[in-house]
């Protein structure tokens, strides 16, 4: 352990540059590859989330270069200044020296000015932004644990699964959200797509996407809002405007049901089942679950937990806590043939 | 060796610091006045933002007698403790009897006044934003006022038992910052509440 | 002499029976044993706090695991967090002052004995308090009992509507309970520094922990009482009905907020500003210098407190303010990096032109320099308001406020142990042991916190049970996992080194590190009334004086 450390970098020093060049290196390699279905925040598909990567190249360059100096006086202090023995005559006494401290605070005030003017833009460029005539309106609602969407322009009331039309740079349309909740806080994350944006019960936020590209992209809610906080998920289908407008059409119109699941209409509009869940053109209008009108037009059922499929459905009819333990849906004990009925009803609410 | 002088130059200044009594006192009255400046911001928040309920201006009156009393207690406890400091131990009973009184006074119009304001006007702390916050801060300010006073009558007791002397005079005053900073706290809340927010 | 010393093993002497020892601690008010008592509280809980971590880490290194349900895991983040802030990082840095104030500004104890020890009770009752909840508290759904609405408890998931039952009081209280402590402790520090010096020692020339301390209990005095306040005001909605927080009678989710974070940050400045004055003080001895730039440390510090309550609202970039809050906010959390970054830049000024000696102490304090340097700049990273908008309440911001106090204040904390062992106990603690604490500590520490930042950039939020596979985070959340165990290897490691050490060490001498502040002229341990004569100084290195008569600091212009 007594080795001359004399101008050569070894051993445990070397150690100290070899860790965080793997982290770099590993982190680089990692998030530049990454596959459409993460919600990596380098690959932004939207202009908010893309300004916001804009400026982050700047913040990360500028903190980039400041590590790399700093760091390296660090270790060069570790290494060259080393002492040799405990003994022997003491260094310099150095107390200060005016000029270097006035160097080391002008520097650093002129980088903070440069970050922050450059940071206002950003922030005024997303948060002023003017609504366009093509934009689509929808109001956001929090809930524990799912999430309620409305497009009052378009009288469509569906959850979960939001549905936007693809934004042309040459001809605009947006979406603009309105943010609010019905119980805690929540928060709207889709980080391809934006920043998130909180939703506080008696307060109305907004905010704003315009994605380029066609697809899916996932999120999920990013403020703890109790106990299911973790499948409050979120999915954006950016649809092609043909895509985008049959779809709304879709769900314009109230249910339509065929004789053969009446039984399991007659079951759900006599339990409990229409004290919470709305199906538009029945007696069922509840406001306190998920809006059912069209459920078999989503492919994932309790705000992302499950697949939206038969047996998924009869279980979370029967025990809602296999899926989403602490979840606000009561278990609602129906016998096998009930159960069946009901879930061949909910299969034909397209 | 366990310690010794390290130096000692020929001509030395005397050393004074600062009084611990003051410096602690100023320190708590720094974090007291911290708290309610918080329950005054609620306050003012909440001004007008009531969605039902007895507003201000529909229930409150101008507390003047009992602010005149706690304002005027500020006076008698200087005087008291000058007397103190003066070797007058006499005069210190009776002046600070007479703080505890106005303070006293002041407490029971304050119980007279939400006597009336829950009874009659309906105002409760769960009534609506403004009970909540009236309430709590105006019920603040009673709390410190109730310690305060717990502390003079104290003082008091010591005082009936002759076991005050002019040596205390120091404590005395360090005391009565802090009864100071209750009533300048009073002038701020009727203020925020009286005043402004009616 | 053997019966005054405050040794720490309870075992030899035969003096006196265990039973009087005891008692001895339990009705102390000397600040020494206040300062060790209030250390042992914070290890204790450091090791409690921990195991809520690991629980959290195994249930989280795959995705869908059950190793604990959501309520478990709920409990397990809000009491590790507030075990954490409140009952080992608070309660260490408060023993570490209370211990070392006096030695080192030539007092005999602190200002008010008898409020000294009745904080620290508070403060444990309060700890006690909090984790009896395990027992008797009930949480969401009444499916719990500790507290499961995140340390900083926002509105409205605390009403009393969304979490019934007495958990969420648990939390209040309990931290209401030791905030009087905090304050106490507080009044404690300023009155001392402030009016009890030595002859001759001004402020300009107290050492440095000795300012620090001094802004840091200013700090706690301003921001203790919003939270106290806040959480006043949480139990009247919850208890008689008011309606601060109630969304329902017009009160506002925003305002606990801004009342918690108007606490809440310049809380995590009252953490590291002890933190900077173990570094301040560890380095200059270990690098054979006096420290860089006094007068400006001292400067940097006072902007630092000043700002910090200027820069709340940061941790609410999402929560809807407008453009121009977003944007003040970023300028006075920009500019609180400026104070910050001078004085990394002094300490590496104070090693420029040295002759280190790599012994624990210092190695934790190059440990700190490095990750106190990559922290600030990743809290640059997250001032940057629509950066924030991404990064913030995901494991980036996890990564980046560990990294300050884990990296940053848990290092110092480890440098302090190690400097001031000798002097607290008597006797040496083992280097090679101390050595193989650090290095195992450190791989860990950057196995787990660095890769964490990325999970954060990949979208996964904070305070989640689960998650999702497939969306890249699976990997990185394996490696934050498997990082924790060199920690906890590298804390075995230092346990075991300070009880062994404690019986079995070698005697240390009044001064092994040949250092320059009063503390150093007492025995080791101190004798109960800390100096035989009250010292008088010309400098702000006393002992360097004494060492070197023919070349005494007092001789030159600082």
């Amino acid at each position: 352990m007594k080795k001359s450390y004399r101008g050569k970098i070894t051993g445990p020093v070397a150690g100290i540059f070899a860790l965080p060049a793997a982290v770099l290196i590993a982190a680089s390699t990692c998030l530049a590859s990454i596959g459409p279905a993460i919600p990596n925040i380098f690959k932004p598909e939207s202009t908010p989330a893309d300004s916001i990567y804009r400026l982050s190249l700047l913040v990360l360059s500028v903190t980039g270069a400041i590590f790399v100096i700093v760091f390296s006086l660090i270790a060069y202090a570790v290494v060259k200044f080393r002492g040799r023995s405990a003994d022997g005559p003491e260094p310099p006494q150095v107390y200060g020296s005016n000029q270097i401290e006035t160097a080391w605070t002008v520097i650093p005030i002129l980088t903070v000015l440069i970050l922050f003017t450059a940071t206002a833009r950003v922030i005024h460029a997303i948060q002023d932004a003017r609504k366009p005539a093509g934009a689509i309106e929808v109001t956001a609602i929090g809930h524990q644990f799912w999430w309620e969407f409305r497009y009052p322009a378009l009288g469509v009331v569906t959850a979960n699964e939001l549905h936007v039309p693809v934004s042309d740079p040459a001809h605009p349309s947006p979406t603009f959200l309105t943010l609010m909740s019905a119980d805690t806080d929540h928060s709207f994350w889709v980080p391809r797509l934006a920043g998130k944006t909180d939703l506080i019960p008696n307060r109305i936020n907004k905010m704003w996407i315009d994605p380029h590209e066609v697809g899916v992209y996932v999120g999920q809610c990013a403020q703890y809002c109790g106990l299911q906080h973790a499948k409050m998920l979120l999915r954006v289908y950016v649809d092609s405007p043909e895509q985008f407008a049959q779809w709304i059409q879709q769900e314009k119109m109230p249910a339509q049901t065929t004789d053969a699941a009446n039984e399991g209409r007659r079951i759900f509009e006599t339990t409990a089942c229409i004290n919470c869940h709305t199906v538009s053109g029945t007696v069922a209008d509840g406001r306190f679950g998920p809006d059912l009108t069209h459920l078999m037009s989503r492919e994932t059922i309790a705000s992302g937990a499950a697949p939206n499929t038969p047996e998924n459905l009869k279980t979370w009819i029967q025990d809602p806590d296999a899926i989403k333990p602490g979840s606000l849906m009561p278990a609602m004990k129906l016998t096998d043939h009930d159960l069946d009925a009901l879930t061949a009803y909910l299969e034909t609410l397209r | 060796m366990s310690s010794a002088a390290i130096t000692r130059p020929s001509a030395e200044p005397k050393w004074v610091l600062p009084s611990r009594g003051r410096v602690g006192m100023f320190s708590l009255i720094a974090a007291e006045a911290a708290i309610f400046t918080i329950f005054v911001v609620a306050y003012i928040f909440y001004v007008g933002k009531s969605l039902s309920g007895p507003a201000p201006k529909d229930v409150l009156e101008l507390p003047i007698f009992s602010t005149v009393c706690l304002l005027s207690s500020s006076l008698t406890i200087h005087l008291a403790v000058r007397a103190l400091r003066n070797a007058k131990v006499g005069a210190f009973g009776l002046w600070w009897f007479v703080t505890f009184a106005l303070g006293a006074i002041f407490l029971v119009e304050t119980g007279r006044e939400w006597h009336h304001l829950i009874f009659d006007q309906g105002l409760t702390v769960s009534t609506n934003l403004f009970g909540t916050t009236y309430y709590s801060l105006v019920g603040l300010h009673a709390f410190h006022v109730t310690v305060g006073l717990t502390l003079i009558a104290l003082g008091l007791i010591f005082a009936l038992l002759g076991k005050v002397k002019p040596e205390h005079g120091e404590r005395a005053e360090v005391f009565s910052l802090y009864w100071h900073f209750v009533d300048a706290v009073w002038v701020v809340v009727f203020t925020v509440v009286y005043v402004i927010g009616r | 002499m053997a019966s005054d010393s405050i040794a720490l093993n309870l075992v030899d002497h035969g003096a006196r029976p265990i039973g009087d020892r005891l008692h001895d601690w339990i009705v102390t008010v000397d600040h020494k044993k206040l300062g060790i008592l209030y250390i042992l509280y914070g290890l204790i809980f450091l090791v409690i706090g921990g195991i809520e971590a690991l629980i959290m880490r195994i249930q989280l290194i795959v995705p869908h695991n059950h190793f604990v349900s959501p309520e478990v895991f709920n409990r397990m983040f809000t009491m590790h967090g507030t075990t954490m802030i409140f009952f080992v990082a608070m309660p260490i840095l408060f023993g570490f002052g209370t211990y070392l104030i006096p030695l080192m500004i030539g007092t005999r104890d602190m200002a008010f004995p008898r409020l000294n020890a009745f904080s620290f009770w508070l403060t444990a009752f309060g700890g006690l308090l909090l984790y009896y909840s395990f027992i008797g508290g009930s949480g969401l759904y009444g499916a719990g009992e500790a507290p499961d609405v995140g340390w900083f408890a926002y509105a409205p998931l605390t009403a009393r509507a969304f979490s019934p039952g007495h958990s969420t009081d648990f939390w209040t209280l309990g931290l209401l309970v030791s905030g009087f402590g905090s304050i106490g402790t507080a009044v404690n520090f300023i009155t001392t520094i402030l009016c009890m010096r030595c002859p001759g020692m001004t402020l300009g020339k107290m050492p440095l922990l000795a300012w620090l301390n001094l802004i840091m209990g200013g700090m706690v005095i301003l921001a203790i009482s919003p939270l106290t306040a806040a959480q006043t005001m949480l139990s009247i909605d919850r208890y008689l009905g008011g309606h601060f927080f109630d969304a329902q009678a017009g009160g506002s989710a925003v305002l606990w907020m801004h009342f918690f974070w108007i606490f809440g940050h310049p809380e995590v400045y009252i953490l590291v500003v002890p933190a900077f004055a173990f570094a301040s003080e560890i380095i200059p001895v270990f690098s054979r210098k006096p420290i860089f730039g006094y007068p400006v440390m001292v400067g940097a510090t006072v902007g630092i407190g000043f700002i910090s309550f200027s820069v709340w609202a940061h941790h609410m970039f999402t929560v809807g303010m407008s453009s121009y809050g977003n944007t003040f906010f970023t300028v006075t959390t920009m500019a609180i990096a400026v104070p910050t970054g001078i004085k990394i830049f002094n300490w590496v000024g104070t090693m420029w032109g040295g002759k280190l000696q790599l012994k624990a102490p210092m190695l934790f304090c190059i440990g700190f320099l490095f990750q106190f340097l990559i922290a600030g700049l990743t809290g640059i990273m997250l001032g940057a308001s629509p950066f924030d908008w991404q990064l913030s309440n995901s494991y980036f911001v996890v990564a980046h406020f560990h990294y300050v106090i884990v990296g940053g204040i848990l290092f110092t904390i480890f440098a302090a142990f190690y400097y001031w062992f000798p002097k607290m106990s008597g006797r040496m603690y083992s280097e090679t042991l101390a050595k193989w604490h650090f290095w195992l500590f450190l791989i860990g520490f950057h196995l787990t916190f660095d890769f964490m930042h990325i999970p954060g950039m990949l979208g996964m939020p904070r305070r989640i049970y689960t998650y999702e596979p497939g969306r890249g985070w699976e990997i990185w959340n394996l490696i934050v996992t498997i990082g924790m165990f060199f920690q906890i290897a590298g804390v075995i490691a230092f346990a075991f080194n300070l009880l062994w050490s404690a019986f079995k060490g070698a005697p240390a001498g009044n001064d092994p590190w040949d250092a320059w502040t009063l503390e150093w002229s007492t025995t080791s341990p101190p004798q109960e009334y800390d100096f035989a004569k009250v010292p008088v100084v010309r400098s702000r290195r006393p002992l360097w004086d004494l060492k070197h008569p023919e070349d005494p600091d007092w001789k030159y212009d600082q």
